[in-house]
């Protein structure tokens, strides 16, 4: 028999009951557009939390002296000139800015705050955190002067124009004291920022600290994320005989790659939920649809049909039911993902805020990776492969005599 | 030349339990191109007979040959080549496939034989056109009468070139016009193909058609009239 005359059989099998096969393949799309919705969020959501995270706070990668991540102190700092002459340079690196980071206490008329302040290459950091782009007021730094986030700013009541006092403890234990006038107002969408950041530029930075020259971290963010352990590799590699080491993001936010995973797993717990559920329905269809055709069965083992040629044209029947389940959810999804992939849901009021007092953006993303799409045809396809198990049994067991009576 | 031939041919059902006797002690031989009926009460044995002459049912004692070729001895995977080389089969309620339509359900058995296709359709549309039906081939048998079903089975049993037709109670569902018909072109498939036929029937019909009829009882030959 031909694979023509399978796939025939099959199709036009499983529209011998079209109740029975619109209702068994609507319920795998239901959980497979479910599924697919679900994971899209997630992954988007995930995207999102990374993006933000590795942009504003360590990059992909980040190079530190080796004692620094133990020890955030300036003391810990290296120089940017001794970086250079180890020529890190790496084809999968997308943008590098050095970071000059250490905390200081900002003060305006009466209210001081302590705050993170940075010293940045201000074009450099432009390209990685889009900091150009969330200036609300006033306009990005260049040379001199020092711009906050919105909230710092609403604290200080500093806005643009005026004139912030910066007290710290510079390298080796110097005092440092300066003071910068505001530049601009950054607007952060995450809330931390908001309320404790300030920029200066990373001459003004290394000036006010007393470390010239020196910088605490080198980030980097990388054209593409998969390519993450092999560049930390590579550039490790070239870092091997310094006193600076190579980390990746998830090695600075353990936290952060954590809360993802619990959230993660849970949320495939919610999805095995419901295919758990889905199969149940499966595997219902597929009792039915043996059992009524015992008989048939019957007489085409009698007339010279050997079984494994039955199996093989019911198994092209549960695959085209599967396929066609799947299709129908993933055909429902796609055009529901791809419209929230470019119109990702934006939160108002208290939800937003909800969501920023746990440090995220008030939005929901979602992914259009395409595992959100496969891990979920292949998910199903395994389960209705797995039950198929029962019709192929049943098919290996049949007795033609006892079928021929049913 | 002996189609079939069994010997000392016995059934009995739950023999550990309760034992049924529904096939006992039966020999019994059939030559190529018979026209032959077996009739009985129900519960005699007929079906059980026809089963195992078949190679359906295993026998509890004794032997089938066909062709001089025992049976009894073959693995179900041979047994199912064997029916579909040697054997065709018509049930009572037609049994056709439902999702072919006439012309692909007497192409199917021999697609299953691996018969080219140039082959296929010459004798595809030759039998349908023998049988009567070959306007209708492209219907699928829920588009059939019953009469026009049973024409197809006739059809599909016999494309495969079969030693012999084994039909179970093949008239129990017809009219009595289309029992009358689907008997004449038997008769003429007989006739015509030295098809070898054997009914399991009680349809005074059909055993006036017969050219042999074997009567059973209880599981036993009482009589073997041939006419």
């Amino acid at each position: 028999m031909s694979l023509t005359l399978y796939m025939k059989l099959g199709w036009r099998n499983i529209w011998r009951n079209r109740k029975r096969t619109w209702i068994t393949a609507s319920s795998i799309g239901f959980a497979v557009f479910f599924a697919c919705v679900m994971q899209s969020m997630q992954l988007g959501s995930y995207d999102r939390m990374i993006e933000n995270s590795v942009r504003f706070y360590t990059g992909h990668l980040a190079i530190h002296e080796k004692e620094y991540w133990d020890e955030k102190i300036l003391d810990n700092s290296f120089s940017l000139s001794g970086l250079q002459d180890l020529d890190i340079t790496n084809g999968r690196v997308e943008v590098s800015v050095p970071r000059l980071t250490s905390f200081a206490l900002a003060s305006y008329g009466e209210k001081t705050k302590g705050v993170i302040v940075t010293g940045i290459d201000p074009e450099k950091e432009a390209d990685l955190t889009f900091l150009d782009d969330k200036i609300v007021r006033g306009e990005y730094i260049r040379d001199w002067g020092v711009m906050i986030g919105e909230g710092l700013s609403d604290y200080l009541k500093a806005d643009v124009g005026d004139t912030v006092v910066f007290i710290s403890q510079g390298y080796h234990g110097v005092n440092a004291a300066g003071k910068y006038p505001v530049v601009g107002i950054l607007k952060f969408p995450v809330p931390d920022l908001n309320q404790a950041a300030a920029y200066l530029s990373l001459g003004q930075a290394q000036s006010f600290f007393g470390a010239e020259g020196l910088v605490t971290s080198f980030s980097m963010l990388l054209h593409d994320q998969e390519e993450l352990f092999v560049a930390q590799s590579e550039i490790s590699t070239s870092l091997a005989s310094s006193e600076m080491t190579i980390m990746n993001w998830q090695e600075m936010m353990p936290e952060l790659l954590q809360g993802i995973e619990l959230d993660y797993y849970g949320g495939l717990i919610m999805i095995y939920i419901l295919y758990g559920i889905i199969g149940f329905g499966i595997l219902g269809t597929f009792l039915m649809m043996t059992k009524e055709r015992t008989y048939e069965f019957g007489i085409l083992t009698s007339i010279g049909m050997k079984k494994p040629k039955i199996q093989v044209m019911v198994a092209f029947e549960i695959l085209m039911l599967t396929f066609f389940g799947v299709g129908l959810g993933l055909i429902a999804s796609f055009p529901i993902i791809l419209y929230f992939y470019f119109n990702p849901i934006r939160f108002s009021g208290e939800a937003a805020a909800a969501f920023e007092n746990f440090g995220y953006e008030p939005i929901m993303p979602f992914s259009m990776d395409p595992v959100v799409f496969y891990n979920q045809g292949i998910v199903v396809l395994i389960i209705s492969l797995f039950l198929g198990i029962y019709p192929m049994i049943a098919i290996k067991q049949l007795n033609i005599t006892k079928a021929l009576k049913e | 030349m002996t189609v079939i031939q069994t010997k000392n041919l016995k059934k009995v059902y739950n023999p550990e339990t309760i034992p049924v006797v529904a096939v006992d002690d039966v020999d019994l031989a059939v030559e190529e191109g018979e026209f032959t009926a077996v009739v009985g009460p129900s519960g005699c044995g007929k079906t059980t007979l026809l089963n195992m002459i078949g190679g359906l049912d295993q026998p509890t004692g004794g032997t089938v040959s066909v062709g001089g070729e025992e049976i009894g001895r073959m693995s179900q995977s041979q047994l199912t080549d064997f029916r579909l080389n040697n054997i065709g089969f018509v049930f009572q309620s037609y049994n056709l496939i439902p999702v072919l339509t006439a012309r692909e359900n007497v192409e199917f058995i021999m697609l299953l034989q691996k018969c080219d296709k140039a082959y296929r359709d010459k004798r595809t549309l030759d039998i349908l056109e023998k049988m009567g039906i070959r306007d209708q081939m492209n219907r699928r048998p829920a588009q059939l009468s019953g009469g026009q079903q049973q024409r197809v089975a006739v059809a599909r049993a016999l494309a495969s070139s079969p030693k012999f037709i084994l039909a179970d109670e093949p008239t129990a569902n017809l009219d009595t016009k289309a029992t009358e018909s689907l008997l004449d072109i038997m008769a003429q498939m007989n006739k015509e193909e030295k098809a070898t036929f054997i009914f399991s029937t009680h349809d005074q019909r059909v055993i006036d058609k017969a050219k042999r009829v074997i009567t059973l009882e209880d599981g036993r030959i009482i009589s073997d009239e041939n006419r």
